[in-house]
């Protein structure tokens, strides 16, 4: 893509021309399993970018949920038997 | 034949700024996060960081903290949102101590400043959204913020499957064969 080679860095997004968020928000579109499932022609750089921030929240509060989940675990097991496991796994 | 314009010459040509330091291999970076092998070590590191014995460390906050701590690690300071992830936790403990010797209020971080709103497009509205949820990502430029941001989902997703596999393991016991999904690479048929 030659508009790369002009493209300058130091301001924020206000130089960067359409035709560049549109090719790399396609790119952000293969990762958002939502999007993906649908037919991927459809989405708009501003639903993609919605839905790319919808989904970090939920991968967010998915970590906070299983950090809650794991604290109380981790009171009353034995980790050193969790990571005898995972060992054993790697080393498999 | 030097007349293609090839994407990787030309941005070797650029003088060196911060931006441009935060060039991620996109496709060997997001593999990485998907194999088996890379979430059975974070695992380990996880489990590693959370057995100190002062019953302080089991707290939900504390068990996050650390699981972000280990997964910014793993990204061996190859991205943007890694090192903001280590050096906020540096910031945070420096305000702390500061707080407690001189008690003066101190903002640790710059961007709580409200900037001055202008009236943004709806697509600019998200993008400054999705720069506040990437750490470390508020001043970038939209196709590092976008390239910041497929390696940190890339990253979450392995956070996730891995804490859910060691919440699995805590909970049944340590003979079930682990099942992993989304493993490229490794498939251990045990």
């Amino acid at each position: 893509m030659s508009s790369r080679r002009q493209q300058s860095r130091q301001s924020g997004a206000s130089r960067i021309t359409d035709d560049q968020i549109a090719d790399l928000v396609s790119k952000l579109q293969q990762l958002i399993p939502e999007i993906r499932s649908r037919r991927s022609n459809k989405s708009s750089a501003s639903k993609v970018l919605q839905e790319t921030c919808n989904y970090i929240r939920n991968l967010h509060q998915e970590v906070d949920d299983l950090s809650h989940r794991l604290s109380g675990l981790l009171q009353s097991t034995d980790a050193d038997s969790a990571q005898a496991t995972i060992i054993r796994s790697l080393l498999m | 034949m030097s007349s293609l314009a090839n994407p990787n010459v030309s941005r070797k040509r650029r003088k060196i700024d911060p931006d441009s330091q935060t060039r991620i291999p996109a496709e060997t970076g997001l593999t990485r996060w998907r194999t088996q092998a890379e979430q059975l070590i974070y695992s380990s590191k996880l489990v590693d960081a959370l057995r100190s014995p002062d019953s302080d460390s089991v707290t939900g906050r504390a068990v996050r903290d650390a699981a972000d701590r280990v997964l910014a690690v793993s990204a061996r300071g190859k991205t943007r949102w890694s090192r903001a992830i280590l050096t906020n936790r540096l910031s945070l403990r420096l305000a702390h101590i500061n707080r407690k010797h001189k008690k003066a209020p101190k903002p640790t971080a710059r961007s709580m400043k409200p900037a001055p709103q202008k009236k943004l497009p709806p697509v600019q509205k998200k993008v400054k959204v999705l720069s506040r949820l990437v750490p470390g990502c508020r001043k970038v430029s939209l196709p590092n913020l976008l390239e910041e941001t497929t390696d940190y989902i890339a990253a979450l997703e392995m956070q996730v499957r891995a804490m859910t596999f060691l919440t699995g393991l805590l909970n049944g016991g340590g003979s079930a064969a682990p099942a992993f999904g989304q493993s490229d690479q490794n498939v251990s048929s045990s």
